[in-house]
C-alpha cells in the first residue's frame, strides 16, 4: 500500500504544481532560517578534538577566599595562581601537562625599511603539541631542555610563516620579537579547531595564535598576560615578585589523563597538594578539585553565546509561521479534492487509508522541502559570511556538517506531518456520500 | 438479504430539518434486480446511499446479509462497502487524473490484492463491459457511455454481491441507456443483487420488481403520477 501512496501523492503533486511548489518553498525557507542559525550554534558548541576531548582535562582547584568564595562557591576558579602552575609544572605528575597564557608580541622585520607588527603569542611548555595534536608543517615542537634553560625558540603559524618567509621551510631561522631573537623550531600546518578549546577567556572562535615559545622564557623575561587576572586580595607589594606572589589567577593549565587510573592518581596528587599549601597557609575554601575535560569545560565556559540562542529561538518561531502557512495550503488542497476522498472513501478506503495516504503525500512534500531547505540553509550559511567576512573566525561556523544535513531533512518531514495533522483530520472526517450526490 | 426496518433520515441544518425517509422498510432478496422509481426529492438517493452505506441512519434497523450495520465501525463499514456492494453514480465518478486501469484499480487496492490478482479482475471486468483495449485511456478520452462502462466495471471488479445504480443512465441517450440496462440484467443473471434508482419507467419495467418512493416512505403501487411525469 506504502507504494500505492506514494504514487497517489506524486499524481496529486502533479495535478497541483502551484500549491505543491508554495508549500515547499514555505518548508524550506522555515528550515533554511532554521538551520542556518542551528548550524551556527552546533558548530559553536561542537567537539574540537573529538578523539581526544576525554584524555584532555583542565584543572581547577579552589584557591579562593572563604568570605567570598569565587562563583559563590558553585565552581572553583577557572585559572591557577602562579605560585600552583610552578608547582603542578615542575611536579610533572600528569603523562603530559602544559602551563599557558596569551602574550602578543611585536615583530622587528630584518629589513629596516619594514614597519614592525603586532602577532598574537602564547607562552606554554614542549607538552602543548603533543596534547592538543597540533600537526606540523616544517619542524617540531621544542625539547624539555629548551623549557628548562629558558631557551628562546618559537613555532609559528603557518600564515605568518607565508607573511616572513613566503611559505618556505624557515626552521633555524631567527625572528625578533620585543627584542628577542628567537629561532624558529617548527612551523604549524593549517591548524584551526572550531572551538579554540585551550583557552576560553578569550573569543573562544579566534584563530589559534601566530606565536608559540615556552612558558619559562616568558616568565624569566616578564612577558605581559593579555588574558584576564583576577585576584580575591591585592598582592603584597607592587613589584612583579609580588604579584607572581600573589593568590591571583591568570594561567590556564591542561594535563593529559589517559585513563581512570591515571585521572584517580591524578586527583590524590592534587588533594595532597592542596593539603600540603593549606599547611602553608593558603586555600581557605575546603577541597575542592576538578578536571573537567574539554567538552565539560566548553560548557562551564558558556562557549555557545546565548544571543545565539535567542537567535535560533527566533528562527524557530520562523519555521512556526512557515508551517502555519503550509497547514493553510494543505487545507486548500484537501478542499479541493473532497470529491475524490468521498469516491474513494464510497470505493472502500477507511478513514485510516485515507490518513496513511495524505500523510505520506504530506511527507513527500517534506521530503523535497528537506532538500530544498538544504540549499536554503547553504544560502543563508553563505550570507552570513559574507556579511560578517571580517571577523575569521564565522568562516569556521558556518559549514554545514553531515549531521546538519541529515537533521535538516528530518526536521523538514516532521514539521510536514505536524502541519498536515489537522488538514489530514479534516480529509478524514468528508463523508463518504456527501460529494457524490447530484440533486 | 438486505432488511431495512423502519429507517429514517432527517437532515439537519440550522434552519430546517429535511425528513428524507420516514419509517423506510424494505427487503431485498438474493439474486433480485429491484428498480426504485419516485419523484424527484422523494428519497431515493438518501436510501441507496443509507443501503450502500455511505450515510448513516437517523434511527430504524438496517440489516445486510445478516449483519446488523449500526454496530459496525468505521473500518468495518468501509470493508462491507469495499467487498460487498458496487456503485454506480449518474455522474460516473471516475478520477480523471488515473487513467482506466487505475480507476477499476481503486477498489482493489484497498481490497489488499496482490498485482496479479488485481490485473486478472481489472482485464476480467473491463473486458465484460467490452473496453478491454482501452486499459490506457484517460477518462476524458471516451464517450458518456464508455465512461459509465468503466463505472461498472469498476464496481463489478471486487466483485461484489449487491450492485447499487443511482440513475445510471440519467446522463446517457437512449440508445446507450439501453445497452447499459443489457450490461446491468446480463450482471444479475450472473447471481449479483441489483438495486437501480432510476424516474424513467421503461427503465424501470427492465427490473424485475419495481419499488415506489414516494415522502420518504414506500407505497405499494405504482401511482398515477408517475406515469403522468412520465407522460
Ligand atoms: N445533505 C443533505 N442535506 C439536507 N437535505 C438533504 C441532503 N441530501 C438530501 N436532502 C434532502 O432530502 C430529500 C431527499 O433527497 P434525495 O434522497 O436526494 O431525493 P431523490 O434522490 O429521490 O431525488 C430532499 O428533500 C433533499 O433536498
Ligand atoms: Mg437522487
Amino acid at each position: 500500500m506504502f507504494r500505492y501512496y506514494l504514487k497517489l501523492g506524486a499524481l496529486s503533486i502533479r495535478a497541483n504544481p502551484a500549491l505543491s511548489a508554495l508549500m515547499v518553498a514555505a518548508i524550506a525557507i522555515g528550515i533554511g532560517a532554521c538551520m542556518t542559525i542551528f548550524t551556527i550554534q552546533h558548530m559553536m558548541g561542537s567537539n574540537p578534538i573529538p578523539h581526544k576531548s576525554a584524555q584532555l582535562r583542565h584543572v581547577q582547584m579552589d584557591s579562593w577566599s572563604d568570605a567570598n568564595p569565587y562563583n559563590d562557591g558553585a565552581n572553583p576558579p577557572i585559572q591557577l595562581t602562579y605560585t600552583d602552575a610552578r608547582n603542578l609544572l615542575a611536579a610533572e605528575q600528569a603523562v603530559r601537562q602544559i602551563a599557558t597564557f596569551k602574550s602578543g608580541r611585536i615583530v622587528e622585520p630584518e629589513d629596516p625599511d619594514e614597519l614592525p607588527y603586532t602577532v598574537s603569542g602564547r607562552a606554554t611548555s614542549k607538552d602543548f603539541f603533543a596534547m592538543f595534536d597540533v600537526p606540523f608543517k616544517y619542524g617540531s615542537a621544542w625539547d624539555a631542555a629548551a623549557d628548562l634553560s629558558e631557551e628562546f625558540v618559537v613555532v609559528i603559524s603557518e600564515p605568518l610563516n607565508e607573511r616572513m618567509f613566503g611559505g618556505e621551510d624557515s626552521t633555524g631561522r631567527r625572528i625578533t620579537m620585543n627584542g628577542d631573537t628567537f629561532r624558529i623550531v617548527g612551523v604549524l600546518d593549517t591548524w584551526s579547531p572550531v572551538v579554540k578549546f585551550y583557552d576560553l577567556n578569550n573569543n573562544p572562535h579566534e584563530p589559534v595564535e601566530d606565536t608559540f615559545f615556552p612558558f619559562s622564557t616568558a616568565m624569566a623575561n616578564e612577558y605581559g598576560n593579555e588574558g584576564n587576572t583576577n585576584c580575591w586580595k591585592p598582592p603584597e607589594g607592587g613589584d612583579r615578585a609580588a604579584f607572581l606572589n600573589s593568590e591571583c589567577i591568570w594561567i590556564q593549565f591542561w594535563v593529559e589523563i589517559p585513563d581512570q587510573a591515571a585521572e584517580t592518581q591524578y586527583m590524590n596528587y592534587l588533594d595532597a597538594y592542596v593539603e600540603q599549601q593549606k599547611e602553608l597557609g593558603r586555600f581557605p575554601r575546603p577541597l575542592d578539585n576538578r578536571l573537567p575535560d574539554v567538552e565539560e569545560w566548553m560548557i562551564l565556559n558558556e562557549v555557545v553565546d546565548d544571543d545565539v540562542s535567542v537567535l535560533l529561538g527566533l528562527a524557530v518561531l520562523f519555521l512556526i509561521v512557515c508551517l502555519l502557512n503550509t497547514i493553510g495550503l494543505l487545507l486548500a488542497k484537501v478542499m479541493r479534492r473532497t470529491k475524490d476522498i468521498s469516491l474513494r472513501r464510497a470505493l472502500g478506503a477507511s478513514k485510516a487509508s485515507l490518513f496513511s495516504q495524505y500523510i505520506i503525500e504530506a511527507g513527500m512534500i517534506g521530503v523535497a522541502g528537506g532538500l530544498l531547505g538544504i540549499g536554503t540553509t547553504w544560502l543563508g550559511l553563505l550570507g552570513i559570511r559574507n556579511l560578517f567576512n571580517r571577523f575569521d573566525f564565522v568562516e569556521k561556523l558556518t559549514h554545514m556538517d553531515w549531521s546538519m544535513t541529515a537533521l535538516a531533512i528530518v526536521l523538514a518531514v516532521v514539521s510536514a506531518l505536524a502541519a498536515a495533522l489537522y488538514p489530514t483530520w479534516r480529509a478524514c472526517q468528508v463523508t463518504p456520500a456527501s460529494q457524490l450526490r447530484i440533486q | 438479504m438486505l432488511k431495512m426496518t423502519d429507517v429514517s433520515k432527517i437532515y439537519r441544518t440550522d434552519t430546517v430539518e429535511t425528513h428524507a425517509l420516514r419509517e423506510f422498510s424494505l427487503t431485498v432478496d438474493e439474486g433480485e434486480f429491484v428498480s426504485v422509481t419516485g419523484p424527484s426529492g422523494s428519497g431515493k438517493t438518501t436510501f441507496l446511499n443509507i443501503a450502500g452505506l455511505l450515510e448513516e441512519m437517523t434511527s430504524g434497523t438496517y440489516e445486510l446479509d445478516g449483519r446488523d450495520i449500526s454496530k459496525l465501525n468505521d473500518r468495518e463499514r468501509s470493508r462491507v462497502r469495499n467487498e460487498k456492494i458496487g456503485f454506480i453514480f449518474q455522474s460516473f465518478n471516475l478520477i480523471p487524473e488515473l487513467n482506466i486501469f487505475d480507476n477499476v484499480d481503486v477498489p482493489l487496492r484497498y481490497r489488499g490484492l496482490n498485482a496479479a490478482e488485481r490485473k486478472r479482475r481489472i482485464e476480467e471486468s473491463l473486458d465484460m463491459v467490452g473496453l478491454a483495449s482501452r486499459l490506457k485511456h484517460q477518462p476524458a478520452q471516451l464517450s458518456g457511455g464508455q465512461q459509465q462502462r468503466v463505472a461498472i466495471a469498476r464496481a463489478l471488479a471486487g466483485e461484489p454481491r449487491f450492485l447499487l445504480a443511482d440513475e445510471p443512465t440519467g446522463n446517457l441517450d437512449t440508445h446507450m441507456a439501453d445497452s447499459v440496462l443489457d450490461l446491468l440484467s446480463e450482471i444479475n443473471s450472473n447471481g449479483v443483487t441489483i438495486i437501480m434508482v432510476t424516474h424513467e419507467l421503461t427503465l424501470a419495467d427492465r427490473a424485475k420488481r419495481n419499488i415506489f418512493v414516494r415522502d420518504g416512505q414506500v407505497t405499494d403501487a405504482a401511482p398515477e403520477f408517475l406515469r403522468a411525469a412520465n407522460g
